[in-house]
């Protein structure tokens, strides 16, 4: 719950304790005005909420055979998570060895090709940088309960929170694992206790809105890192995304994400970017999440000149490159600029944001937090272009990088025109400024979160955040940080127009297109063929130039009566 | 030499009118088609370029593969070959003999009807500039059969070079083509000509006698 004390005026602040709207428009009210506090994810665990009016999700396969309302094992009582996990586990007793060599449980990644060693646990990004040591924060996206430290049992089933991602009724919601700074705590205030019992009772399989808790809101707000995923998903209507358009097909993520024994195909860190498998017959694949497992590798229909032309196409560009032709179309914005460090500003020694963004839904977003600093943000944006083979290089924190060659790649890709594993695929771009270790030209870990003098949210102090940061995690820090700008790429797939909408030839096919950035083949309408060209039209005009001339003189020696040509009639 | 005489006959039969008319449209749709996709001009929408350009090539192939049968079967193919023959006479008329008002030192008959020039010409037209470009324009069209060859990307880059040289070429030949056609007696007589089959040559008398005979339509006069 955000509000403010001191700009709204109290009794509104009560009556919004009981009507979320008012909330909102209490909200609105103060948007553009400074809000104090550095409450941040308030609105994560609400937003997702179902509300009754909701269609209701489409059932894929056919109806279940069993009524979890009716198991006694589900009556209770219970008082928390997990005891409910346990219910879960008595029957599903497969269920929790699954999951849990799941990316969800270990958020670790092992990348089969590159060897390198990723996921949450791990990486640092470009936004709030890293989850590691920051736990009792991050890990409300950990599909487990009560991960705030390395005192976290991974063998423990116990520990997995199943409602997260079954739950169908809205009403589940969860909060930090550990305490935060003193000004944080207001962030999660005011919630409804949870009927256990009832969630419980209700279980189903996952739809867009259980996904979204967390997939709608990285980076740490509402369609902030990705921008071709943001709470407009929930109820999409068919220009926003074909599939998922809320009346029509209706689908839940794992319609495309197909998953068996709770793992699921499409990690954006080891893609698919060019399926020639296609689709398969039925008994044949299922664990893939590209458009070409279900449309084919000749997805345009029709034995015409159009259709031909077009899937000679598919072959070098991802279907989602015409397809997409914007990203963060649904009226959320996201975030395309970050700089960390004007951070740490305060207004009567209280951090605040500054809400400056209005987005295409009317809400206003932070363009300054005292936490994080400046963001810009965009929507309907046109992605970048790149060639991409689906295999992700990241610059961990391990890796050393020189601050003079230019922006640190948080991640890269391999592609090329002549690498017949690579297509042309949409990106969304990152920019940020962020803190990296000046003495050892790596990216560091900042402790940012926790309710102790040296986290960075509520200290702004980022010498002691990342000296912090790095020691508790056994990293070196030479004691010295700057600040280096870095870029991250992030695949558009979502965000599926309808086919009038996709992108017509001359997008790419001319002069200054969408994909003028890439060189090194040719392409017809972009490119030219320099001093063939001038000398082609050098000798078009001096053609006509002869022509002319000659013509002129004709004209001439015929109205002198030298010559007869210039009369007609025979 | 035998006795001459200027009858007015039909020298360009109806399938020769066709070949060259349905020719002209092709090749003129095919320039403006060709230049907007190369991006010289953005008359029309890429899609749209492409389809008429494709259509467009597909029908002038075809054209071009009957009336490679029809010169063959019918002894046409004699008037295209090469004669330099007068050439130089030509030449000099065109540059200067005609701005005075002197004859054309061609003499049209039944058997030669094109100059030494035209000759040359319209043969550099049908074996190397038309050859280039449907040969290139037909590899360009399947670029998708042979993509995955190692190398195919410069591949379509020579092609393409190739066929836009070859493009070049074409509309300067027609641009001077065009500008010939005005150069008879009066400026529209080698179009009517081209539209109505009929012009006066010199007749031999076997040649007439030939024609009242074999074929007495095509004698007017
Ligand atoms: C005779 C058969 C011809 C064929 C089979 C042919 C085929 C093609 C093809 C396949 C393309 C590539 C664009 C596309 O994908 O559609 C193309 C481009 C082009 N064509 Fe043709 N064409 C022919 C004749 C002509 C003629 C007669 C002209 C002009 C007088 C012409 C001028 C051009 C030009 C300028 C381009 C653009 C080249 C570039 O920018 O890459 N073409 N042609």
């Amino acid at each position: 719950m955000y509000a403010n004390k001191r700009l709204v005026d109290p009794a509104a602040w009560l009556l919004a304790l009981l009507f979320p709207t008012l909330l909102i428009l209490a909200d609105a009210h103060a948007a553009a005005e400074i809000e104090r506090g550095i409450n941040e994810y308030a609105d994560t665990s609400q937003s997702h909420l179902k509300s009754p009016d909701d269609p209701p999700a489409v059932v894929r396969v056919s109806s279940s055979t069993a009524d979890h309302a009716e198991f006694k094992e589900l009556q209770g009582p219970f008082g928390s998570g997990p005891e409910v996990t346990k219910a879960c586990l008595g029957c599903h007793n497969e269920a929790g060895h699954q999951f849990m060599k799941g990316i969800h449980w270990t958020w670790e990644y092992q990348h089969p090709v590159t060897g390198q060693t990723l996921g949450k646990k791990h990486l640092v990004n470009n936004f709030c940088t890293n989850a590691r040591g920051n736990e009792g924060m991050c890990a409300q996206c950990h599909a487990g309960y009560g991960w705030k430290d390395d005192s976290f049992d991974f063998s423990d089933q116990g520990n997995i929170d199943c409602l997260v991602c079954h739950d169908a009724t809205g009403s589940y919601y969860r909060t930090p694992n550990s305490q935060g700074n003193a000004a944080c705590s207001v962030m999660f205030e005011g919630k409804q206790p949870i009927d256990w019992a009832k969630v419980a009772q209700s279980v189903a399989l996952p739809d867009r809105s259980n996904c979204g808790t967390c997939h709608f809101y990285g980076g740490g707000g509402d369609g902030v890192k990705h921008g071709d995923m943001d709470s407009s998903l929930k109820h999409p209507d068919k220009a926003l995304d074909v599939h998922m358009d809320a009346q029509g097909l209706n689908f839940s993520c794992t319609e495309c994400h197909q998953g068996e024994g709770h793992q699921w195909s499409g990690s954006r860190y080891n893609m698919d970017a060019k399926d020639s498998e296609g689709t398969g017959k039925p008994g044949q694949r299922r664990q893939v999440a590209t458009c070409e497992s279900c449309h084919g590798d000749t997805p345009h229909p029709g034995n015409n000149l159009k259709a031909v032309k077009l899937n000679g196409h598919t072959d070098r560009v991802a279907c989602q490159t015409c397809h997409i032709p914007t990203f963060a179309r649904g009226g959320v914005a996201t975030k395309t600029d970050w700089d960390w460090r004007t951070a740490g500003k305060l207004k009567d020694g209280e951090g605040f944001k500054l809400k400056e963004y209005t987005q295409g839904n009317g809400e206003h977003r932070a363009t300054y937090k005292s936490i994080k600093g400046d963001f810009k943000y965009g929507e309907n944006l046109k992605p970048s272009y790149a060639w991409f083979d689906g295999v992700m290089n990241y610059t961990t924190i391990d890796t050393k990088f020189d601050p003079q060659a230019g922006p640190v790649k948080i991640n890269s890709f391999n592609g090329a025109y002549d690498d017949p594993a690579s297509r042309i695929w949409p990106f969304k771009q990152m920019h940020t400024t962020q803190p990296y270790d000046k003495g050892n030209n790596t990216l560091v870990y900042m402790h940012l979160w926790g309710d102790d003098p040296d986290s960075f949210w509520g200290n702004y102090d980022f010498g002691r955040a990342i000296k912090v940061g790095m020691e508790r995690n056994g990293k070196p820090y030479s004691g010295e940080h700057g600040f280096i700008d870095t870029v991250s790429y992030w695949p558009i797939t979502h965000m599926v127009a309808p086919k009038e909408q996709a992108l017509a030839c001359a997008e790419c096919h001319a002069k200054e297109g969408r994909l003028s950035e890439l060189n090194g083949f040719y392409m017809p309408g972009r490119d030219g063929f320099g001093w063939l060209d001038i000398l082609g039209y050098m000798a078009v005009i001096g053609a006509l130039l002869v022509a002319l001339g000659h013509g002129m003189v004709r004209i001439v020696m015929c109205k002198k009566r030298v010559t007869e040509h210039c009369k007609d009639g025979e | 030499m035998a006795k001459r005489e200027k009858h007015a006959v039909t020298i360009y039969t109806r399938y020769e009118r066709f070949w060259h008319w349905t020719q002209a449209l092709l090749i003129f749709l095919l320039a403006f088609t060709g230049f907007g996709l190369h991006g010289t001009h953005h008359l029309l929408p890429f899609s749209k370029a492409v389809m008429l350009h494709t259509f467009a090539a597909i029908a002038l192939i075809l054209l071009w593969i009957f009336t490679t049968f029809w010169n063959f079967t019918t002894g046409n193919w004699r008037q295209f070959l090469p004669n330099t023959k007068g050439l130089f006479a030509v030449i000099r008329y065109y540059a200067w003999g005609i701005l005075f008002g002197e004859d054309h030192p061609h003499k049209k008959t039944l058997r030669r009807k094109q100059n030494a020039l035209q000759g040359l010409a319209y043969l550099t037209f049908m074996v190397l500039i038309g050859p280039a470009l449907w040969l290139t324009g037909i590899i360009y069209l399947l670029y998708d059969l042979w993509n995955e060859i190692p190398g195919a990307a410069n591949g379509l880059f020579v092609v393409a070079f190739l066929h836009t040289a070859a493009a070049f070429l074409m509309v300067t030949f027609v641009i001077i083509h065009i500008y010939m056609t005005t150069t008879g007696k009066t400026p529209l007589h080698y179009i009517k000509t081209m539209i109505s089959g009929v012009e006066r040559v010199e007749l031999t008398e076997v040649e007439r006698a030939y024609l009242a005979e074999e074929h007495p339509e095509r004698l007017k006069e």
